[in-house]
């Protein structure tokens, strides 16, 4: 075929280009986007990114399956043990295994304790974006006690590592279920003060409300999944829609809403953390014995053909796709990332509001850079 | 002893020394007798006025360290840690160790500013504060510059300080210093309105605009609790918009951390950056000490109605610490908004102004005047 | 609809489209210049409506480009792959359907930075993670230096 491509020109001679990043307090990691400006409104926002990008997926056409996991921590890292279980939720299904109960829901409790502790450091850093800097540490307060439960069933705090291929790397603690009660039955006493301090302060709601408008049908066209989504009204959740591991017995609501704009984005997200709790509520008493690892062939090996998986993060829609030869390693794999498509949309929806708006509505879509750049 | 000893010598009337405390106005009458007796009036005139100078800058010096200090202690107060701890007993020489490390900085001279603006700015912002702190009342006596427009006078000299912050910013030759300092502007002059308003409010119940009228007609109870309704709006628009002009709390997006670095003063570094970190303290001070003096009583103990007795215990506790407690309560108020309260947008933060603040300050101006007028006041 | 169902549909809309039944979902091959028109006709059709793009892969078979389309409908629940090869090495280029989903944006430059797989007609084709002076990583024929890859 033959080649028609424009020409980009990015800027115009008139504009003021303001640069934002890459170190910068308040982007959440490397990402440097170059803002046009018109007075104080923003014409036109360029993200640059690249500056983490480490090859994740070239590197794993030469490791085997097992290994992968590792570097599946370090892509999201405040998903980590959701990001493992989606490989491992692949490999699984392309070699048929069978996973026991205790296994699934073992899995499911710490996904949901994975994503809590996501929202919890949203809420945190998203407060001190804005100015109310006491937030990140009542917020990350709190983000410790969890942080305390995975570092003594997994050994790490944030990078897990603790799903593998054929079930889970250790067992779980046996002061595991009596810390995560404890743990909820807190935070649910404390989640009061969250509301006090940011989603009631008339300065934060004439912040956030009327700002950044996503509608539903650019959410569907745009593919913005997650909780940024869900405050559009786009029924993404993937844990209801193709439910796995232990998803299909739990009864929880999906967080949802109509307007889309900054405040709901936020909104979803407290929610959301109410829902995990109820989830997580379900299942902490009644985890039943077995094994907590199948055991596998030392040398996995996929049978050739392509495989899909699709599982829900705290920031979106992970799709985990494999294109196997029959060799140990894979010869394709790609990581549909939540984040590297939500970056999409937020030249979009910043179109004619003012800096200070940028840097709400960026930090209401939740970045996390590694996971854009992979 | 050696006190007595030294004013029998300066031929002060002989009381017991601890009334000085009380009244700085003998030591300060004996101190000015004694230098005109002994040169000419000039030179007397300038020894006065190296002494005052010197001692508002070891005032400037101490009350800066200390609140410096006393914002970070309160700051970890308030979000559940203890602040700093390690420098002296509980933390207490943590500014001098900053203070030493600001001077060992380098000063980055920028390639394309206009250096002379450049060096000029931090220093009138400094000027300006030093004129301002003359004229407020700290003790009966303790009185630096007591004229008959006194508060006319403090409003007018602080307003000087924008020229400072404009000058930063132009001169920096950077767009971000730019953008903040424009801002800045714009939100210092638009709150000068309320400011005068709210101040107004207040001289209209007192009858006076010197300052030491004004302490004086608090005698008889503060002017919170004199003229209810009014001067408690009063009050409250004073300690919003006062806030707002020091670029402090919600109102601090000239220089907002998470969004431009650090507004007009991103380019300065070293000593000079120092002298506008500790400007911003000390015009807090200025805007607590001139609420403490207008609606809470200047240096006059809490005296309530008839109660001679409470009345007495309360007379014992020195002026001065009247002043500096009252003074110390509007910080502590005016620092707990800062930590606890998001930014506002620059917008938001005009319209609040123009919008709400503005027209109820002029309505409240003419309920003062009202009520004046039919003596509804205690 | 079901498997079976859409592979009729797609063959109703385009006969020389090559539909197998994989193990997940109905996969569709057809060749590059068709491709725009066929997910032009899949996104707009009331029977399908495929108005979610869930991933947009490149893949190099060691002899042609591939790109595989994962496409989903919001309103009926189903999902199927669109598959489409250029056996152009030197220069290859396909079309965008940037103009179909907007996701695709940055999606296909992702592609066009890793492989080298233009796109026309596409609004912003620049590079995105590396810069102008690297090659194309994910190409298998691609020379690394300092041994990411170790075999």
């Amino acid at each position: 075929m033959e080649e028609i491509i424009k020409e980009v020109v990015i800027g115009e001679q008139e504009e003021y280009l303001i640069n934002i990043g890459p170190q910068h307090p308040s982007t959440h990691g490397v990402l440097r986007l170059v803002v046009s400006l018109k007075g104080e409104i923003v014409k036109n926002v360029q993200p640059h990114i690249g500056y983490i990008h480490r090859g994740i997926e070239k590197m794993c056409e030469s490791i085997t399956y097992p290994q992968i996991i590792h570097l599946t921590d370090r892509m999201d890292y405040l998903s980590a043990c959701i990001n493992n279980e989606a490989v491992c939720l692949t490999v699984e299904k392309a070699l048929e295994v069978e996973i026991p109960d205790r296994i699934k829901i073992i899995r499911t409790i710490m996904a949901e304790l994975t994503r809590i502790q996501s929202h919890q450091l949203f809420w945190a850093s998203y407060g001190m974006d804005l100015g109310g800097q006491t937030c990140y540490f009542y917020g990350l307060r709190d983000r410790e006690k969890i942080l305390d439960i995975f570092e003594e069933t997994t050994g790490g705090r944030m990078i897990v590592s603790y799903n593998c291929p054929g079930g889970l790397m250790y067992d779980i603690h046996p002061n595991f279920q009596k810390r995560v009660k404890e743990f909820i039955k807190y935070f649910r006493s404390v989640l009061w003060e969250y509301d006090a301090i940011l989603t009631g302060n008339v300065i934060f709601r004439e912040r956030t409300i009327g700002i950044g408008k996503l509608s539903l049908v650019d959410a569907i066209s745009y593919g913005i999944t997650g909780p940024s989504g869900r405050a559009s009204g786009f029924s993404c959740d993937i844990r209801k829609q193709e439910p796995y591991s232990a998803y299909d017995r739990v009864k929880f609501n999906e967080v949802m809403f109509k307007e889309g704009d900054t405040y709901h984005r936020y909104l979803a997200r407290i929610e959301e953390m109410r829902e995990s709790m109820n989830i997580i509520d379900q299942l902490i008493d009644n985890i039943p014995e077995g094994q907590y690892f199948v055991k596998m062939k030392p040398v996995i090996r996929l049978p050739e053909g392509e495989y899909f998986q699709r599982v829900e993060t705290a920031r979106g829609e992970l799709d985990v796709f494999i294109i196997s030869d029959g060799n140990k390693n894979p010869y394709r794999l790609k990581f549909r990332s939540p984040n590297f498509v939500n970056l999409g949309v937020l030249n979009h929806i910043t179109k004619d509001f003012k800096i200070a708006d940028l840097i709400a509505i960026a930090g209401s879509l939740d970045f996390v850079i590694p996971d854009i750049d992979r | 002893m050696l006190l007595s000893k030294i004013s029998n010598a300066l031929g002060i009337v002989s009381e017991p020394w601890w009334k000085v405390f009380y009244d700085f106005s003998s030591l300060t009458k004996g101190i000015d007798e004694g230098l005109r007796s002994s040169m000419s009036t000039f030179w007397a005139v300038t020894v006065e006025m190296v002494m005052i100078g010197v001692l508002f800058l070891l005032f400037y010096a101490a009350i800066g360290l200390f609140l410096v200090y006393a914002e970070r202690k309160v700051c970890a107060f308030i979000q559940n840690r203890l602040g700093p701890n390690r420098i002296g007993p509980y933390g207490i020489f943590q500014t001098v160790a900053d203070l030493i490390k600001l001077l060992f900085k380098e000063l980055i001279p920028i390639k394309n500013a206009d250096s002379f603006l450049f060096n000029l700015a931090p220093y009138i912002v400094i000027i300006v504060n030093f004129m301002v702190l003359a004229a407020i009342p700290f003790a009966k006596g303790l009185h630096a510059i007591d004229f008959n427009i006194g508060i006319f006078y403090v409003i007018a000299v602080s307003s000087m300080s924008v020229i400072g912050v404009l000058l930063a910013g132009w001169s920096s030759n950077s767009k971000y210093s730019l953008i903040g300092a424009m801002r800045s502007g714009a939100q210092i002059v638009s709150y000068e309105l309320s400011i005068g308003l709210a101040i107004i409010t207040v001289v209209i119940l007192a009858g006076s605009m010197q300052l030491s009228e004004i302490v004086e007609a608090q005698r008889t109870g503060w002017f919170i609790f004199k003229g209810h309704v009014p001067v408690f709006i009063a009050f409250v628009i004073y300690i919003i918009s006062g806030t707002a002009e020091t670029n402090r709390g919600p109102f601090d997006m000239a220089e907002a951390e998470s969004e431009l670095t650090a507004g007009y003063h991103t380019e300065y570094s070293g000593i000079k950056f120092a002298f506008f970190y500790l400007a911003e303290y000390i015009n807090m001070f200025i805007i607590a000490s001139v609420a403490s003096t207008l609606f809470l009583g200047g240096w006059m103990p809490f005296h309530v109605g008839n109660w001679e007795g409470f009345n007495r215990i309360m007379d014992f506790i020195p002026p001065f610490f009247w002043f500096i407690g009252k003074t110390f309560f509007v910080i502590y108020l005016i620092m707990l908004f800062k930590w606890t309260f998001p930014r506002l947008r620059i917008d938001q933060l005009l319209t609040l102004e123009w919008k709400y603040l503005l027209p109820i300050n002029l309505v409240n101006v003419l309920i003062m005047a009202f009520l004046v007028l039919m003596g509804w006041h205690f | 609809m079901d498997k079976t169902q859409l592979g009729e549909f797609v063959k109703s809309l385009k006969p020389d489209a090559i539909v197998t039944d994989g193990k997940q979902y109905t996969e569709v091959t057809v060749a590059d210049t068709e491709l725009h028109s066929l997910a032009k006709k899949l996104r707009e059709s009331e029977e399908t409506w495929f108005d979610f793009l869930v991933c947009l892969t490149g893949v190099d078979y060691g002899k042609d480009f591939g790109v595989i389309y994962h496409l989903k409908s919001t309103r009926y629940e189903h999902m199927i792959v669109l598959k489409t090869r250029t056996s152009e090495r030197e220069k290859p280029v396909l079309n965008s359907v940037c103009d179909i989903w907007k996701g695709a944006e940055f999606h296909e430059r992702e592609v066009y930075d890793l492989l080298g797989v233009k796109f026309n007609h596409h609004p912003d084709l620049r590079r995105l993670f590396l810069d102008s002076s690297w090659g194309f990583p994910l190409r298998k024929d691609y020379v690394d230096d300092i041994n990411i890859v170790s075999k």
